[in-house]
C-alpha cells in the first residue's frame, strides 16, 4: 500500500512512555512528506501484530524491537537471536525496558563456548561453512553462517551484533551534548553525517535558526565525507579482487583526504565538528579553497582509476554479474543508499527530504540497473564526482557571517532528524526530556537495512564471489550495531 | 596488464621515513591536550568540561590523562582556552605488567613479527586507522610487521574496541589459541578505558578487563603513526612514551 503511493519505510521506534508507542515512520519522494504510523499498547500488554509480511523491510525492526523491549509481534515467522546472542543472553532479558539500569553489567549465564550454528540446508553434499567473527585482516566482528553444495552458496546468514555497544541505552539519561559524542562514533566512516542528523533532530525540538554560513559547510563537509567513503569503498573492491595496484592507488587517496579532514578540522575522521546551531570552528573561506582545489586533484587521479578499472578484463570479470539484486528485491527489503541505486531505486534524502539546504544545489543522483557488483562499483565512481561537484560549487561562495548560532536553549520534546549518509539514509529520532536529557536515542542506520538485504546478492553464486560481492556492498558492522 | 606496473612505479615512493626519521606531513595526527600550569578556578572550569574525565585537577593547573581523551575539543574550542595542544604521535606506553620474561621477544622477533588484529566492538575509526598502516604512506611491511587472519601464526594481539559482551568467548578463544611468546596490544580510549562507551550493559570497559595488556596506544582513534609506534614499543625497538602528562613534568615535552 505504502509502495504504490509511493512512501518509503524509514524505521520503526519504539517508546516506553506512559504507554507502549509504536512509530513506523515512512518517507515520501520530492513533494512529499513524513508519514508516522502510530500505534498504541497498554504498559503491561506486549503483543503486537507484526507488519513484516506488508512491509518486509520492517523485519528486522521487529527482531530488533522484540530483543530489545520484549514486545513480541505475532505472525513474525523469525524471532530471538538477533541483537542479544542466545548462547550468552537469558531469555527474557529486555535492556531498553525503562526498568533496566544500563549503566551496570549484566550478570548472566556463562556463554556457551561451544556454541555451534545451526544447518538448514539437508541437501546430499551440503555443507555450513561458518566464517567470524574474527576472520581475513582488521575486519569488524560478524559471523556467516554459509551453507554450500559444492561450489556455490545456497544459504547466506550473516550473525551481528557481536559489536553491540548499546549505544541507544547509554545515550538515555545523558545530556543532549554528550549523545552527539556517541553519534560521531556509531561509524567513524560517517561520523559528520550522524552528528549532523542528531543536530538537525535537536534543532528542530529547540527551534533552532542554524546561521546560512554553518548550512553550507555543514553541506561541504558531508560531501567530503561521502567522496572519502566511497573511495574507501572502491579500495575495498579493488581489494577484494586481488588487485593490489589499484587498491594501494586507492588507499593513498583515501589517507589524503584524512589527512585533509585533519588539517580542515583537526579530526582525522571529522569528530569534534558538529554542534547544535552549527559548527564548532569556522573554517574560513581560504581553507576551503584550498580543500576543494585538493578535492579536485583527488577526483581527477580518482576519474583516472575508473578509467584503468573499466578496461581491465580479469577484474570485470569478477564483478559483472555477480551478486545481483532487483529493483523489485531492493525495494521491498528497503534497501538504501548507492546500494539501493545501483539496483535502479533511487532514494536520496537529499532529494526526497531536502537539508541544510541541499535544495538549493545543482547536483544530480546518479542511478545504476544493472544490480550488479559492477553498477555498484560505477555508483560508487559516480557519486564521488556528484560530491566533487557539490564540494565545488559550495566552496566557491560559502555565505559570510556566524558559523553558530548563540548558546542552545534545551526544550522538551521529540523530533526526528535525517541526512543522506555515505551509505545511505540515516534516522535519528531523539527525546529530550527537562534540560536537554536525552530520554529516548533512536538510530536507524543505512548498514541496518542494507545488511538485511545482503543475503540477496550473496546466495546463489559461487564461494569465490562472497568476498568479493561482500566488499561491493561496503557495508559497516558498527553502524549496523550500534 | 602491464599498465598497473607502469602505474605503480610512476606513483614513486610514497612511504614515510617514520621511525628513522619524523614524519611532518601535515594531518598525521589529532593531537593531545598539554598538561598546564593555571589558576584552580580556570583549571575547574577546564576540567568540568571534558566529558570523558581526561583532564585531572593537579595542585598547579590541570594533568592530562593520556588514556581517556577521546580528541572533543571541547576543552579548546569555543573559550579562551590557556591548554595547549600537541601534535605528536609517539604516545604509546609500555605497561608495567608487561615486563614478563616470558612474555618477552627475542631477536628472532626482530623483523618479522605476524599480527591478528581484532575487533571488540568500537565504532570503526581504529580498525580503520589500522588498516591504514597497510597504505603506501605507512608500508608497515618494510618493518617486518605483517597481519595475519590466524591467531596460530599470531605473535601480536592488536585489540581495539570496548570489549563488548559478544567478543569476550572469541577473544578469549583468539588470545588462547596464540603460540607463547605472545603480546598484546590494546589499541584507542576505547580498549584502554571505554571510551565514550564507558563500562556498561554491554562494555566491559577496556581489553585489560580480559586479557593482560603490555602496550596501550591512546587515542580515540590513534593515527596510523601512533600505532606503529605501539608496535615498535611491543617489540622493544622504540622506547615508551608516559600515558599521564602533569605539570610538573617539562611541559610540552612531546615525546614524554
Amino acid at each position: 500500500m505504502f509502495s504504490d503511493l509511493h512512501y518509503s519505510f524509514g524505521g520503526l521506534v519504539v517508546e516506553q512512555l506512559t504507554r507502549w508507542e509504536l512509530r513506523y515512520v515512512f518517507y515520501g519522494g520530492p513533494g512529499a512528506g513524513w508519514l508516522h504510523v502510530l500505534t498504541h499498547l497498554a504498559p503491561s500488554d506486549y503483543r503486537v501484530p507484526s507488519v513484516s509480511r506488508l512491509v518486509h523491510a520492517a523485519d528486522w525492526h521487529e527482531r530488533e524491537v522484540e530483543d530489545l523491549f520484549g514486545l513480541v509481534f505475532e505472525g513474525h515467522p523469525r524471532l530471538g537471536d538477533f541483537v542479544l546472542h542466545d548462547d550468552a543472553w537469558h531469555e527474557g532479558v529486555a535492556p531498553m525496558r525503562k526498568s533496566f539500569d544500563g549503566r551496570q553489567p549484566v550478570t548472566h549465564r556463562a556463554p556457551d563456548q561451544n556454541w555451534k550454528p545451526r544447518q538448514i540446508v539437508e541437501e546430499a553434499g551440503a555443507f555450513l561453512m561458518p566464517i567470524g567473527p574474527i576472520y581475513a585482516t582488521a575486519t569488524g566482528p560478524v559471523h556467516f553462517q554459509l551453507e554450500t553444495v559444492g561450489e556455490d552458496v545456497i544459504r547466506v546468514q550473516p550473525r551481528l551484533f557481536y559489536a553491540y555497544r548499546g549505544l541507544e541505552k547509554i545515550a538515555e539519561g545523558r545530556r543532549a551534548e554528550d549523545v552527539l559524542l556517541i553519534a560521531e562514533r556509531i561509524s567513524a566512516t560517517s561520523a559528520f553525517a550522524h552528528s549532523l542528523a542528531v543536530c538537525q533532530a535537536v534543532e528542530r525540538i529547540c527551534h533552532m535558526e542554524v546561521p546560512p554560513r554553518a548550512r553550507a559547510l555543514r553541506i561541504f563537509v558531508a560531501e567530503f565525507e561521502r567522496l572519502r567513503h566511497h573511495v574507501a569503498a572502491i579500495e575495498g573492491i579493488c581489494e577484494s579482487t586481488g588487485l593490489a595496484v589499484a587498491a594501494a592507488q586507492a588507499s593513498i587517496l583515501e589517507e589524503d583526504l584524512l589527512r585533509l579532514s585533519c588539517v580542515l578540522t583537526g579530526h582525522r575522521y571529522l569528530f569534534g565538528l558538529g554542534t547544535f546551531g552549527g559548527l564548532t570552528i569556522n573554517l574560513d573561506d581560504s581553507a576551503c579553497n584550498r580543500a576543494a582545489a585538493q578535492v579536485r586533484e583527488v577526483a581527477e587521479k580518482l576519474s583516472r582509476l575508473e578509467r584503468m578499472l573499466s578496461i581491465s578484463s580479469s577484474f570485470l570479470d569478477r564483478l559483472e554479474e555477480v551478486g545481483h539484486v532487483s529493483a523489485g528485491e531492493a525495494g521491498d527489503f528497503g534497501l538504501v543508499g548507492p546500494i539501493a541505486r545501483a539496483s535502479g531505486v533511487s532514494r536520496d534524502m537529499r532529494k526526497a527530504q531536502p537539508y541544510s539546504g541541499y535544495d538549493q544545489i545543482e547536483f544530480e543522483v546518479p542511478h545504476e540497473s544493472e544490480g550488479d557488483g559492477y553498477a555498484r562499483l560505477r555508483m560508487f565512481f559516480r557519486e564521488a564526482a556528484q560530491s566533487v561537484r557539490i564540494i565545488s560549487t559550495v566552496g566557491q561562495a560559502v555565505p559570510g557571517g556566524q558559523v553558530r548560532a548563540p548558546e542552545v536553549s534545551f526544550r522538551p520534546g521529540a523530533a526526528l532528524g535525517w541526512v543522506e549518509a555515505p551509505r545511505g539514509a540515516a534516522l535519528h529520532w531523539i527525546r529530550l526530556g527537562e534540560d536537554g536529557v536525552v530520554d529516548r536515542y533512536r538510530i536507524i542506520t543505512p548498514s541496518f537495512a542494507n545488511w538485511h538485504g545482503f543475503r540477496l546478492a550473496a546466495e546463489n553464486f559461487a564461494f569465490q564471489d562472497f568476498p568479493i560481492i561482500l566488499a561491493t556492498f561496503a557495508l559497516s558492522v558498527h553502524e549496523n550495531d550500534r | 596488464m602491464s599498465q598497473w606496473v607502469i602505474k605503480g612505479l610512476r606513483t614513486g615512493v610514497k612511504s614515510t621515513r617514520y621511525p628513522r626519521a619524523e614524519e611532518t606531513a601535515a594531518g598525521i595526527s589529532p593531537g593531545l591536550p598539554t598538561a598546564a600550569t593555571l589558576p584552580l578556578e580556570v583549571a575547574q572550569s577546564l576540567v568540568a568540561r571534558c566529558p570523558a574525565d581526561a583532564l585531572e585537577l593537579a595542585p598547579a593547573g590541570v594533568d592530562v590523562n593520556l588514556r581517556r581523551c577521546i580528541h572533543c575539543f571541547r576543552c579548546v574550542r569555543g573559550t579562551n582556552s590557556p591548554l595547549g595542544w600537541e601534535h605528536s604521535y609517539e604516545w604509546a606506553t609500555a605497561v608495567s605488567g608487561g615486563n614478563d620474561q616470558k612474555r618477552q621477544f627475542g631477536p628472532a622477533f626482530d623483523r618479522s613479527v605476524h599480527i591478528l588484529v581484532v575487533d571488540t566492538g568500537d565504532c570503526g575509526a581504529c580498525l580503520n586507522e589500522v588498516r591504514q598502516l597497510n597504505n603506501p604512506y605507512y608500508n608497515m611491511h618494510r618493518l617486518g610487521f605483517f597481519l595475519t587472519p590466524t591467531p596460530r601464526h599470531a605473535d601480536v594481539l592488536l585489540v581495539v574496541g570496548a570489549l563488548t559482551d559478544h567478543m569476550r568467548v572469541p577473544l578469549r578463544k583468539a588470545y588462547d589459541a596464540m603460540p607463547s611468546p605472545k603480546r598484546v596490544v590494546a589499541v584507542g580510549a576505547c580498549a584502554l578505558s571505554g571510551g565514550i562507551f564507558g563500562r556498561s550493559f554491554m562494555c566491559a570497559g577496556g581489553v585489560a578487563e580480559l586479557l593482560p595488556v603490555d602496550v596501550e596506544v591512546p587515542g580515540d582513534p590513534p593515527p596510523p603513526l601512533a600505532i606503529l609506534h605501539g608496535l615498535l614499543v611491543a617489540v622493544g625497538r622504540k622506547p615508551p612514551a608516559r600515558l599521564h602528562r602533569a605539570v610538573s613534568d617539562s611541559v610540552g615535552n612531546a615525546s614524554g
